[in-house]
């Protein structure tokens, strides 16, 4: 559960701990005053008239007025010269918080009902909590086991549904130490109320010392690899492309080309799928002999193979993109 | 004045006094009285409902129910007010008695088929209380799945029939009021003669015909999935479960606007009356209401920004949000340019038009920030949300609801109720709504999400205050239920015109007799022609 | 009801607008069912799109001979039909009787074929849910084509039996000889219903039978 520790009395604004979140705010606040010079105007009109306009005897007739192209158009292109602008503002700021940079950490994140497993690169594994170092790009990919939840860190201003089925992501940069609520912001049952916990967000040598210092399992690759072999994988996606199914070195992040004619990115979600609907998108030249691996391996799991996958290295020593 | 001896028994009310005759009837006004019985019983049951949410956010730690409780609370809260009252409301009791006497008919062209969406409208409300009692259904009004088809533990099956049931007495009213509107009016009555009314009811009924359908067959997916086990949503067997937010809110869009435009509808006529002059831009006015119509059916991604639906799809969503906002932007400003050296009355229906367009103009203007896309990451799925559609759906179609019913109260009944009274009520629930509501706004953006039983202890002043606002607008409720009811029985009689307003409604006894017109009326002029020397319209 | 005078409702000025009126309102609700079907056939592609060849799959198992003796047999009964009320047009009451006993045979001729599709659907295990088997490596997605197969033609079949039963009621009338040239409402009004009904297989048809086959 969210902690109740956190929480500093009553406050009127949540914090700003993220590089968007002074931007976000900015337009929000943008919005506000559109919003109360509008309201306004209609406010103090509607007294105006309601007062200078009083019906003084029973038998007033005004006089009708049909109505004014030049008003009507007026109040059509004026709204709508204000609304385009927060449009594209919007849109465009959107479309920032939607590109995370190429350098940010990597955490892998599983909702399920009703708490958070998330998992650092190194193998540390967190229930509903994330350390995290300020001032660095955090990149998440996150799935559901079960319903759909959602990522919601109101202070960094970030959310993102979390889907069974499929990866989806989120980033963010905070900018500040200290700690921050994490909701779970899509109804999931029960105790969707108390999915959540906390961002902790530390200076970069304590962040040092909490990863030495935390429980860590071995890092994803490593399990990954594990896992690889374990599940037989290896028997067919030899290293050196001899065996039945092709070669993974250094082919995440690259585009491949199907049996279908189609091309496809190989990326967290290419990898997922075929490894449990194999001939759902299968690689031009290879026969359609892969077994499923539905039922066989958890979420957690999937995660360490694509992180074992994202890890093999070219000989010349290229890497798939992070 | 009294009737006179010689109208006893000459109007719809008095018709018959047999049980038979109201539960068999096919008169559109009798109907009506039927819908308007029902929706306040069920209204009283949201309402209820809405009740115990605020009692048990009172205080951050969930102390008053379980969370389990909380779930299926806000459920049923949401079912039994958008389905059960919010959107039957005007059309169905309104609407139903008025579109007939409007255009200058004798009934509605489906008489039969009238009664037929009351009974199916009362199936299934049944058919949901039914589920409420034996357990309750708490997957949200929404249904979101997988939860909904294959996790939750509840009456999910049974409530999405009742739901089911009821969406087709909103298409055969739809039906029956574009099959009237377009074929029974009077002689002279052209479409840019109509009342804005009928305009409004025009397009809501387009929009219960087109979408209404479309969350029918959403339903029956979810209830086949869950019931027999077959996979659609069902990521396990390749199923996408955000396509059934797709088909969800591709009605459940549309779906808001059917519960709002009556209500402009009932604004127009509210405004005209009382600052006595015609809708200033009638064109426009009417025009707007077909784009709401049209733009309201692109819009439905905006529910799903953060879903995982494409970002290049959230920029379309969010463009024709904004643009779905102007039509809605031009009525206001059209309703306040009527007032313009008009003579205004404050009377209790015109209280209430002033509630609306104040608290349109916040709700619809907190719109736009839900529209923006990088806002709405930010305050989807929080109280911000719950905020904006309060004031849409409570200060907007709730206002209209009320003002249209004290307005046309007289027509209806032949009663006059206490005009203090009805001033009164309508200035407390303005304050009680606010009160209510606005604190929402601020804990939306401080991050409070929806449907949460605790919250985090720094929230709970904001949530005292919406609550103790919740307090005053449920009295607010209450006195029109107990005034209203009063003049029932020891009102004074109202004549044909006591607001001396036009239209053709205002032209037969209060209440009206059986078949409305004596003769068929042949309609000369425009509608709200306030200034014309013809007679008709005086008190 | 009286006999041979066409009865005007008393909301109705005369009975051209009542024919009119219930011409419109049928077209309106047939609109409905557009949008009704529509969710089903906006999932279908939705669906196909991403699952082409597990679609492809589950299509080359539906019997094509049996889905094209449908398609036949429910264009003759548009046939009928039309004759049917072309009959109540001209007052001829022997034909009236007459093809809409056709129409009406028609109509559960389709039903018996798809009953007997759906019984070999059953034997093959074909039909979603817990006892679903298909081999090959299609099989999970493949159950989504069948959960679409089943639910589209399956609200059509309801549709059809709806309709069965409205002819058979306009059956009973044209009997007691209702209907005449001046009044014939109800059977123009059925007749729009089930043409509307054989379009929606005419859409059907290929979209499950031919076009999922070829994806």
């Amino acid at each position: 559960m969210w902690p109740t520790t956190i929480g500093r009395g009553l406050r009127w604004l949540p914090q700003q701990a993220s590089t968007v979140a002074g931007q976000v705010d900015a337009l929000f606040l943008f919005l506000v005053t559109v919003t109360v010079l509008f309201s306004g105007l209609i406010f103090v009109l509607v007294f105006l008239f309601a007062l200078k306009f009083r019906r003084r005897a029973e038998d007033e007739r005004p006089k009708a007025i049909h109505g004014s192209l030049v008003l009507e158009l007026f109040w059509t292109i004026v709204p709508l010269g204000i609304v385009i602008p927060i449009f594209v503002w919007g849109a465009y700021l959107y479309f920032a918080m939607t590109q995370p940079p190429a350098a940010a950490m990597e955490i892998y994140v599983v909702g399920k009902q009703w708490m958070w497993k998330l998992q650092h690169p190194g193998g540390q594994r967190e229930i509903n909590e994330l350390h995290v170092p300020v001032n660095r790009a955090v990149k998440l990919t996150m799935t559901s086991e079960d319903v759909i939840h959602s990522f919601f860190v109101p202070d960094f201003r970030v959310k993102r549904d979390v889907v069974p089925g499929k990866y989806t992501s989120v980033w963010f940069e905070a900018t500040k130490t200290g700690e921050y609520y994490l909701f779970c912001s899509q109804y999931c049952g029960t105790s969707h109320a108390v999915m959540g916990g906390r961002i902790v967000v530390m200076e970069p040598t304590d962040y040092e010392r909490w990863l030495t210092g935390s429980v860590a399992d071995e890092s994803l690759p490593v399990a990954g690899e594990k896992l690889f072999a374990r599940l037989g994988c290896s028997t067919c996606h030899r290293t050196d492309g001899s065996g039945r199914g092709p070669s993974l070195v250094g082919r995440f992040g690259k585009s491949e080309k199907l049996a279908s004619g189609e091309t496809v990115l190989v990326d967290e979600g290419y990898v997922r799928e075929s490894i449990l609907n194999p001939q759902a998108k299968l690689v031009a030249g290879y026969p359609p002999i892969m077994p499923t691996f539905k039922g066989l391996i958890t979420e957690d799991g999937l995660l360490q193979l694509i992180a074992y996958i994202k890890s093999l290295k070219m000989a010349d020593g290229t890497q798939a993109k992070p | 004045m009294s009737t006179p001896a010689s109208d006893v028994r000459t109007n719809y009310l008095n018709a018959n006094y047999s049980v038979r005759s109201w539960l068999l009837t096919t008169d559109h006004k009798r109907i009506a009285i039927l819908y308007l019985v029902s929706i306040s019983a069920f209204f009283a049951i949201g309402g209820a409902l809405a009740g115990m949410l605020r009692l048990a956010l009172l205080t951050p730690h969930g102390d008053l129910v379980q969370a389990e409780t909380y779930n299926k609370l806000f459920t049923m809260h949401g079912i039994t007010m958008i389905f059960f009252f919010l959107i039957p409301s005007i059309p169905a009791v309104l609407g139903n008695f008025l579109v007939p006497i409007m255009v200058g008919a004798r009934d509605l062209a489906f008489p039969r088929i009238n009664l037929l969406s009351w009974y199916v409208y009362t199936l299934g409300g049944a058919f949901t209380l039914v589920a409420a009692v034996t357990g309750g259904v708490d997957t949200g009004w929404t249904f979101y799945t997988p939860y909904s088809s294959t996790y939750a533990n509840t009456n999910v099956i049974l409530t999405a029939l009742g739901v089911f049931i009821t969406g087709f007495s909103s298409i055969l009213t739809g039906l029956n009021f574009v099959v009237t509107i377009h074929k029974m009016r009077a002689p002279g009555l052209t479409w840019n003669r109509l009342p804005l009314f009928i305009w409004a009811h025009y397009a809501t009924s387009l929009i219960m015909l087109l979408g209404t359908p479309v969350i029918a067959i959403t339903i029956l997916l979810v209830a086949l999935e869950r019931g027999l086990g077959i996979g659609i949503f069902d990521p396990n067997l390749g199923g996408d479960p955000v396509l059934f937010q797709h088909l969800f809110w591709f009605y459940s869009h549309p779906a808001v606007y059917i519960m709002i435009l009556p209500s402009m509808g009932v604004m127009s006529e509210l405004v005209a009356c009382f600052s006595r002059k015609r809708i200033f831009g009638y064109n426009f006015v009417a025009f707007s209401s077909v784009a709401i119509a049209v733009l309201g059916f692109l819009v439905w991604g905006h529910h799903m920004f953060v879903s995982s639906q494409s970002m290049y799809a959230g920029m379309i969503f969010s463009l024709l949000s904004f643009l779905v906002a102007i039509p809605s932007a031009i009525k206001v400003f059209n309703w306040t340019a009527t007032m313009y050296k008009g003579s205004i009355a404050l009377q209790t229906p015109m209280l209430y038009a002033f509630g609306f367009i104040g608290l349109f103009t916040i709700g619809g203007l907190t719109g736009i920030f839900l529209a923006t896309l990088a806002v709405d990451v930010h305050v989807h799925d929080t109280y911000f949300v719950v905020a904006h559609f309060h004031y849409i759906m409570v200060g907007g179609a709730i206002m209209g609801y009320l003002g249209g019913l004290h307005f046309w109260w007289p027509k209806i009944t032949g009663k006059l109720y206490s005009e203090v009274w009805g001033r009164i009520a309508a200035v407390t629930l303005f304050l009680g709504f606010n009160l209510t509501f606005f604190p929402q706004f601020v804990l939306g953006f401080l991050g409070m999400p929806r449907r949460y039983h605790v919250y985090p202890p720094e929230f709970q002043f904001l949530n005292v205050m919406s609550s103790a606002g919740a307090t005053v607008l449920g009295l607010g409720y209450l006195l029109p239920i107990l005034y209203l009811t009063w003049s029932l029985f020891f009102g004074k009689a109202a004549g044909p015109n006591p607001w001396g307003a036009t239209g053709l409604e205002w032209q037969t006894p209060s209440p009206p007799p059986t078949f409305n017109f004596d003769k068929t009326p042949v309609v000369a002029e425009e509608a709200y022609a306030y200034d014309s020397p013809l007679e008709g319209h005086r008190v | 009801m009286s006999d041979h005078i066409p009865q005007v409702a008393h909301q109705f000025e005369d009975a051209t607008q009542q024919y009119e009126t219930a011409t419109l309102g049928m077209w309106a609700f047939l609109i409905t069912e557009i949008m009704f079907f529509g969710g089903l056939f906006a999932g279908f592609f939705v669906y196909i799109l991403a699952h082409a060849q597990a679609f492809a799959e589950g299509s080359r198992h539906l019997d094509l001979t049996l889905g094209t003796i449908n398609t036949v047999v429910l264009l003759g009964s548009s046939l009928t039909m039309a004759l049917a009320v072309r009959s109540a047009q001209e007052g001829n009451r022997n034909g009236q009787m007459l093809f809409l006993v056709l129409t009406i045979l028609l109509g559960l001729a389709f039903l018996g074929i798809k009953g007997v599709e759906y019984a070999h659907k059953f034997e093959q295990h074909l039909v979603p849910g817990p006892q679903f088997r298909l081999e090959g490596p299609h099989a999970q997605s493949a159950q989504l084509f069948f959960s679409f197969y089943f639910a589209m033609t399956g609200v059509h079949a309801l549709h059809m039996v709806i309709g069965v039963g409205l002819l058979a009621w306009l059956l009973v009338n044209a009997w007691r000889g209702r209907y005449t040239p001046a009044y014939f409402t109800p059977v123009e009004v059925c007749g729009l219903y089930w043409h509307f009904v054989d379009v929606v297989w005419i859409f059907l048809f290929p979209t499950l039978y031919l076009v999922a086959r070829h994806a």
